[in-house]
């Protein structure tokens, strides 16, 4: 019997994977390098055609505007590079406000979720589904058009205990006022920080040694509160509290809050607080219950229970996602823009866009302060995650 | 002879622990932080819930043409979103021409009508599903522009929840084949097309989509010819779409990672080719896995339609707010954006109660 050779048959060029996937690739290479080049050939043609500058020398010039708040000293007459770092404060500051406040509501909302209280559960649903089903735009045009441009005029002011004062202006809050001894405050509670984490320390190896248990927690508080509270009297109250107060037509002194940073701030941290409670809740469901009744038949007691066990493996769950939602709210910051808040956006990407004509620059000077935000906080998200991520056998 | 044991009837559980008068301490009263949260909760209900209805509906004005109408009540002025009411549905939309949108809508909704129907076979719903993608395009853009004997309607007319509703739809059809490529593209094994795909994604995810609107408004132009212009729509469009693919790519690269690498191995043994396999294998298991983040999405990309407004289009958002700005109707901007507040917030949640249904009867029991 003739059985006809087995030859292994070598495929044609065009189907061999190999050949293929270098194919594609240059042809992608290839198209992406043209588009680039024709992106770069039309931008260079039309900015010579409308003489536009190009450069970064507009950042030396002077502004000639003012921005209605500023965290350094600005004036008209400081340069652009000026409004740039003006503008990243004010991103910053209502990013970092925003955080602490949405992380503080989230949580609480995010618990109360969990709540066996049939009410409270779902009041917290009815918060969760309410707002994050809303635009943030929206939510921020409420407060500012409908909530705070309609405050009476200073002179009808909502009074907040005489201290604090409501109007269509802003948030007048007293400002504290140092007096020349504040200083031994501030050093007596950095001596305390240093103290409790040599206690903590202490506590720990001395459990680990003999078992016994230390309330570190209470006397760490203890010491964080009394000792500069101690010193604070010693030192003859040095602080004083500066009450705005109705001169003219407006109020004068203390600390102001402008309407724009007041509902972007809100709306910021209202909206953001819905899904950070999501995440809470999920977290902390994602832990099975029987660890929480393994924990309770070790004999720990339902706090212990949920400080050492199930906040450690809930966290886990929990924080990427929440970094996630700081890294949204910082950029949903941005629609400050659309109510005139000076930030990053409406001021740099804006105002100074619109007077240099220099869009490439601004555009992309902002675009590149969001990628580095964005990427620095990825890097430390993997780094964390690198070091909390389960280890399997 | 001892009598047989007869035991005891059970006893019926005690009245405190069952029906309405146990539901209320189990679940309201159980312990005194209960007792205090729920006097609590029920203070905030009734401090909030009776002013809300008096000024929702019970001293709201419903009727009247014009604002002086709602100087008599104390409560709302509905008259104000009646007398507005087409505009924020229609925007611009030349009044004689509106049969025309409504004409896409029903289109819509009597096309969609037997991809709803559980006793049409999938066969004919996959073919039928494909006509509709392919036809409801056109014949949208035939209708809503205008073009084959019907005048045109330049689209810097369109507005309202029209405008939203376009916005919507488009991003949401581009965004998820474009975001599902981005994501087979991150996963490649060529290093070339895996590099292009993660920088685009990276970089699109970096921004605020506030600062994409404004690249593609002013920085567009520079981009392009002399002369060629492109409609301020269509520009929006583009920047919406590509943003949110962007993030359609990572959600659909999270259930490419869950699907077992044997898979694709058996499809290979089968025979099946990349697209093959990942078209036929992959992605229907990988897509099904991701429902849930991938209608997160959309709800996420309609709420960004909003933001259109930065760049002078007149969306459901920007409509609103213009007619709450007109000097005859000022003082009632609270009533403008609870509407749009109302609107948006029916999609969304439409969206997301449809997305966990569709996940339940697509349960195939790989879920523990």
């Amino acid at each position: 019997m003739n059985e006809p050779a087995l030859t292994p048959v070598k495929p044609p060029l065009w189907n061999n994977p190999q050949t293929r996937a270098i194919a594609f690739q240059v042809i992608a290479l290839i198209a992406t390098v043209a588009v680039g080049l024709y992106i770069f050939d039309n931008t260079q043609n039309n900015l010579r055609r409308l003489g536009i500058a190009s450069g970064f020398g507009f950042l030396s010039s002077p502004s000639g505007f003012d921005i209605i708040q500023t965290l350094i000293p600005y004036s008209p007459t400081s340069s652009y590079g000026r409004v740039f770092w003006v503008a990243l404060l004010n991103t910053l500051l209502v990013s970092v406000l925003g955080i602490v406040l949405a992380t503080l509501l989230g949580f609480v909302i995010g618990i109360a979720r969990l709540s066996k209280n049939w009410l409270i559960s779902r009041l917290a649903l009815v918060y969760i589904e309410t707002f994050r089903n809303i635009p943030l735009l929206l939510q921020i045009f409420f407060w500012y058009f409908a909530v705070l441009r309609a405050m009476p005029a200073p002179r009808q002011s909502l009074n907040l205990g005489d201290a604090a004062f409501l109007n269509i202006r802003g948030l007048y809050l007293p400002s504290p006022q140092f007096q020349p001894g504040f200083g031994w405050v501030l050093a007596a509670f950095a001596v305390a920080v240093g103290l409790v984490w040599h206690l903590k320390r202490w506590a720990h190896r001395r459990q680990m040694a003999t078992g016994q248990q230390f309330p570190t927690l209470w006397v760490s508080l203890a010491l964080l509160v009394g000792l500069p509270l101690l010193i604070y009297w010693l030192a003859g109250s040095p602080l004083a509290w500066q009450i705005p107060e109705l001169q003219g037509f407006n109020f004068r002194g203390g600390w102001v809050v402008i309407p724009e940073m007041a509902s972007l701030l809100l709306a910021l941290s209202i909206y953001t607080a819905a899904f950070i409670a999501e995440i809470v809740r999920a977290g902390i469901q994602s832990v099975s219950h029987g660890q929480t009744e393994a924990s309770l038949s070790l004999g720990l007691h339902s706090g212990q229970t949920l400080r050492l066990v199930i906040l450690p493996q809930a966290l886990r769950v929990i924080i990427p996602p929440l970094t996630n939602q700081y890294l949204n709210l910082t950029k949903n910051s941005s629609l400050a823009a659309a109510i005139g808040y000076p930030d990053l956006v409406s001021s740099f990407a804006g105002t100074v866009l619109n007077q240099t004509g220099q869009a490439i620059e601004c555009i992309a000077i902002t675009m590149a302060v969001y990628l580095t935000i964005s990427l620095l906080i990825s890097l430390l998200m993997n780094t964390y995650n690198r070091r909390v991520a389960l280890v399997e056998r | 002879m001892a009598e047989p044991h007869v035991p005891h009837p059970d006893l019926p559980p005690p009245a405190s622990a069952v029906g309405a008068l146990g539901w209320l301490r189990r679940n309201l009263f159980s312990s005194p932080l209960n007792i205090a949260l729920t006097a609590l909760a029920l203070y905030l209900l009734v401090t909030l819930i009776p002013p809300l209805l008096r000024w929702a509906l019970l001293d709201a004005t419903w009727s009247g043409e014009d604002r002086a109408a709602c100087r008599v009540n104390s409560g709302a002025c509905w008259t104000f979103i009646r007398v507005h009411f087409d505009q924020f549905l229609y925007g611009f939309y030349p009044e004689a021409q509106r049969w025309r949108v409504n004409a896409v809508v029903l289109f819509l909704i009597f096309g969609a009508v037997p991809l709803f129907l559980r006793s049409v076979p999938d066969s004919l719903k996959l073919r039928w599903g494909l006509g509709l993608l392919l036809a409801f395009p056109v014949v949208a853009f035939l209708l809503l522009r205008g073009g084959l004997g019907l005048p045109v309607v330049d689209t810097s007319s369109w507005g309202g929840l029209l405008l939203t509703l376009v916005i919507a739809g488009v991003g949401m059809t581009a965004a998820l084949p474009l975001g599902v490529l981005l994501a087979l593209g991150r996963r490649s094994d060529m290093p070339a097309i895996q590099t292009l795909c993660v920088t685009f994604i990276e970089f699109w995810r970096g921004v605020p989509l506030i600062t994409v609107l404004f690249m593609s408004s002013v920085m567009l132009p520079l981009f392009l010819p002399a002369g060629m212009n492109f409609d301020k729509l269509l520009r929006a469009l583009i920047g919406v779409t590509l943003f949110q693919a962007a993030y359609m790519a990572e959600v659909v690269r999270g259930g490419l990672q869950a699907i077992p690498k044997g898979q694709i191995e058996a499809a290979a043994a089968l025979g099946l080719g990349y697209w093959k396999s990942m078209l036929l294998i992959v992605l229907p298991q990988a897509l099904k896995l991701v429902i849930p983040g991938i209608v997160n999405t959309f709800i996420a990309l309609f709420k960004d339609t909003s933001l259109v407004l930065i760049i002078g289009l007149f969306d459901l958002m920007n409509i609103v707010h213009n007619a709450t700005t007109n000097p005859e109707w000022l003082g009632f901007s609270t009533e403008g954006y609870v509407f749009a507040a109302a609107v948006y917030w029916l999609f969304c949640f439409g969206m997301s109660r449809y997305s966990q249904k569709l996940e339940k009867r697509l349960h195939t029991g790989h879920k523990r």
